[in-house]
This record gives C-alpha cells, structure tokens and sequence, in this order.
C-alpha cells in the first residue's frame, strides 16, 4: 500500500499507509492525523483539509479543478502549494507524498 | 382571509392533516410557534423538492434533503445568490446588495476585502479578550432571581465581539444589536416591524457608519484591521456606493451577531432539554469541543438560504425552471436521518459534529464559522467554571420570523457551584 507523510504545524510527523483511490483527506481522518477538519466530508465545498503539498510532488498531482479553484481562493492564507486533501487521490505514483498541514483550518 | 387562518391553524396543530398544498413552512408563525419540524418532516417523506404554488413571498421550492441542499449550494454557476438569499423580493426603490447576495466574480473581491478579520491569526488574538469578557459578563449575572438570558448574556457578548470587529464605538454598541433586530424584522418579511420603520433604522445606521468611514479612510492599514478600515482602504470596496456600503454592513451585522445569539441561547435550552447531555459534559468539560458544533446544528440558527435558478435545472425528477427561487432549508437538512444519526437527539458527544449545513457550503459558506464556534466554547468553559446549572424556569420565547431562527426570551436562573 503507498504511504504519505502529513506534517503537522508543530512538526510531528505521521506516515500512514492508505488505499489507492481514497483521497488524503480521508486517509488522515481515518487514521487520525489531527489538522484536517473535512467538515463537508469530501464534496470540495468546505475547504477545511487544506493542505500544504511539499514541492517536490506538486508535478505529480492532477491540476486543480474550477470548483477546487473557487474554494481555495476565499483562502487569505492561501499558498502556491495549496491544496484541499479530498481533491487528491492516492495512488502508486504519490507513494511517499509530503503533506504539510496548516496552523489552522477555516 | 379567514379560510386561510384557519388552514393555517391546522397546519401548525398537525402538519400531516392538512393537504400538501397548504403546507407552507415559509410563513413566520412555523417558526415562532417551533412547529417547523413537523412540517419538514412531512416535506422530506413525501417531496422533498417542492414546489410551493403561493405563500407571502410568492411561488418557491423547498429543497429539505441534506443532499439535495449540499448540491444545490454547490453549484453556485446554475443557482444565483443574486438578486437576494432570503425569499424576500429587493425592494426596487431601497437595495442594499451585499456579497453574500452577489455571484462570482464581484462577491470573490469583496468577500476576500473583509475576511482577514476573521483570519486564525486574529482569533488567535481575539481569544484572550473573549474569555475575559465573558467571565464579566457571567460574574455580573444576578444571582436567585431570574433573569431574560438572551439579552444580558446572548446578546452581550455577540454584541461586544461585533463592536470589537468593526471597532464601534462601545458605549454605543446596542444600536448594533438595534440595527440587527431592524434589518431581519421587517413586515415584508412576515416579521413586526412597519417597512418605513425599518429603512429609517438602516439609513440611521448608514449615516453612523458614514462618519466611521470617512474617520478611517486613508488611514494606514497597519492601524485598522476592523472591517470598516478594512473596506474603507481596499480598492476592490473604497467606491462602493452607499446602499452597497449599508448592504455589506447589514450582512456583518447580522452574520456576526443574529446567529451566535440564538446558538448560545439554544445550547442552554437544549442542556435543559436533555439532562443526560448536561451531567455527560459537567462530568467531562472536554465535551464543549463536539458540543459546540451540535449546538450550531440543533439550533440552525438561519434556517435557510435561498438561490435562484439561472436555467432548467432537473431534481429528484422535478424541472426547476429558470427564474424560479429555491430555499435550501438548512434547518431541515440538519435532521435529515439518512444523513444524520438521530437527528432528533442532542448529543454532545457525536461522531463528525461538524458535518451539518448550519454554515452552508460551497463559495457562500459562513466566513465566520470559527469565530462562532470560538465564542461559544470560551463561553461554556467560563460557565462551567461557575455554575452548576443555568436552569430554564421558563418557556423561551421565539421570533416572528422564518429567516432568523432566534429567542427573544430565555428565562433562567443561575445555580453557582459550591
């Protein structure tokens, strides 16, 4: 099974192997890597699993659809590695992702 | 008239006897006499994507599904949040357009022109004054007698927080509160308050906030992170006309004040309701954190959002046609059991709390939802380090109004801990 690394603000690591096809945001709620809140579970309408993707791998992700778009730029805090987890599936090619989380999520 | 009363009556005594056709949860009395849930109950069992042929606002659908609701919110490209996200029509002759009742790409700037205030850094930095303020609040409470919790504690501290927010003058805070009541009341909404009545309260309002702006204006940003120097000094609103000026300061007003009220007076009504749930959290204080969410679901304090169709659109096997207004009936979709475990139930302690519609979802989505969830968490704490009980002696009493879902009275008495 791949595996990604969420880093959360403070610094703690957590590696957690996940399936391919379930998005990191579930990944880390169900292993429950704190940091993410994912209030609309998944429907990419909350923007609380805002993530920070490490840059290394930010080639490697599918491009950021409209809807995705709209949500992460009501984001003051919003970053060029801005991400939100649900919209990031993981597969083979994202084994080892590096995730950062952000100080808070809103 | 009096047929309709009458039919009316029925409804409210018994939603399942009347026919579907008279069963219209957009009149002010559903909610004042908290019979809204009957309705949507009814609703969501045989249509939950109604259409309404007539009420006081006119034809609509009722959207009651939490999923329906989540979809229809996200797609903000066929349901417009303008020309307003209440039933109410604009009134031609007196518009205040705001960016919650505005679309991409205009809501984008000026929402993004005020949402600093709200950034994690300066809750951060707002957490400390919160806390000391409701400890003072609370320690001021009257101690044996009973007292009207909405206003010296609801009101109080939503009221002090917005002061702070838009750095208004403090002594003066109650006109917010004043202005709040005003602009959500009035009789073309179904609620008490004459309309001329209530355009003299807004433009009383606009006229107070006019002098703060030009006050601001110009000012080095560094000085003011309140939002009137916030939009007075950004170059997406510092044209903005006045009613537009008067619009976004009704939706503050009302977003930062309207809805934490009603959910901090709900959360002591609802512990009454429920005292399994308050001996579960005076036994573990660390409950507050998933109680806080439960209390904004269970309260639902905007019990809807209304959109407008801008083309055919299919749901559930119904053709919403272009033009037509839908509310996303949030406080239906909130109990909606093929979503929500028991949603009938108060449970502090639920799995996932935070997935309810109170917030709505999508571009629209509340920008102060974590300010709200932060007053109401520093409050709990605070009571539960005085009190043993805040006890409900009383019937609460609720307001005309089936936009706002809010207490006007709350009677309680204070049982400090030993």
């Amino acid at each position: 099974m791949p595996s990604v690394k969420f880093i959360e603000h403070n610094g703690k690591e957590h590696v957690v192997e996940g399936d391919n096809g379930d998005s990191l945001m579930v990944i880390a709620t169900s292993n429950l890597v704190p940091g993410i809140d994912a209030d609309c579970g998944g429907e990419c309408s909350c923007a609380t699993c805002h993530v920070l993707v490490d840059d290394a791998w930010m080639d490697k992700l599918s491009p950021i659809s409209e809807t995705e778009e709209s949500m992460l730029d009501l984001n003051p805090d919003r970053e060029p590695n801005s991400r939100l987890s649900c919209q990031i599936p993981l597969s083979d090619d994202l084994d080892g992702i590096v995730v950062n989380l952000p100080e808070f999520q809103y | 008239m009096s047929e309709a009363i009458s039919l009316n009556q029925s409804a409210l005594d018994d939603p399942w006897s009347v026919p579907l056709s008279e069963l219209d949860p957009s009149q002010p009395a559903v909610f004042q006499t908290d019979s809204q849930f009957g309705f949507f109950e009814r609703l969501r069992a045989e249509d939950p994507v109604h259409y309404h042929e007539d009420s006081i606002f006119g034809p609509y659908w009722s959207i009651t599904k939490f999923n329906d609701i989540m979809a229809v919110d996200k797609d903000h490209k066929r349901f417009s949040s303008d020309p307003g996200i209440t039933l109410t029509e604009r009134q031609a002759d007196f518009s205040t357009p705001n960016f919650i009742s505005m679309d991409p790409p205009k809501h984008d700037v000026q929402r993004k022109a005020v949402t600093g205030v709200v950034a994690p850094v300066n809750l951060a930095k707002l957490e400390p004054i919160i806390r000391e303020r409701a400890a003072n609040i609370l320690d001021g409470l009257p101690i044996g007698e009973t007292f009207n919790w909405v206003d010296h504690v609801s009101i109080e501290l939503t009221t002090q927080m917005l002061a702070t927010l838009f750095d208004f003058p403090f002594e003066d805070r109650r006109k917010l509160t004043y202005w709040s009541d005003m602009a959500t009341s009035g009789e073309l909404a179904g609620g008490p308050t004459p309309e001329p009545a209530r355009r003299a309260a807004m433009l009383e309002c606009l006229d107070y906030f006019q002098r703060l702006w030009r006050e601001r204006e110009g000012v080095a940003p560094d000085v003011g992170i309140d939002l009137i120097s916030m939009m007075a000094n950004n170059p997406d609103t510092q044209d903005m006309d006045p009613m537009e000026y008067l619009g976004n300061l009704i939706l503050l007003i009302v977003g930062g004040n309207d809805t934490t009220r009603n959910s901090i007076s709900g959360g002591v009504l609802f512990l009454n309701e429920n005292p399994d749930q308050y001996a579960k959290l005076r036994a573990n204080p660390a409950l507050i954190t998933s109680m806080v969410p439960e209390i904004i679901r269970y309260q639902t304090p905007l019990t809807y959002m209304r959109r407008t169709a801008l083309e055919d659109v299919e749901l559930r096997g119904k053709t919403i046609r272009k033009g037509d207004k839908l509310a996303m009936w949030y406080v239906s979709g909130n109990r909606d059991e093929e979503v929500i475990d028991r949603p009938k139930d108060f449970i502090i302690d639920r799995a996932n709390p935070r997935h309810h519609l109170s917030f709505g979802f999508g571009i629209h989505r509340c920008m102060g939802n974590r300010l709200a969830e932060m007053q109401l968490r520093l409050l709990w704490e605070e009571i539960l380090n005085r009190f043993e009980h805040v006890e409900v002696v009383g019937p609460p009493e609720r307001v005309q109004s089936s936009f706002v879902r809010g207490y006007s009275d709350l009677p309680v008495v204070v049982h400090p801990k030993r």
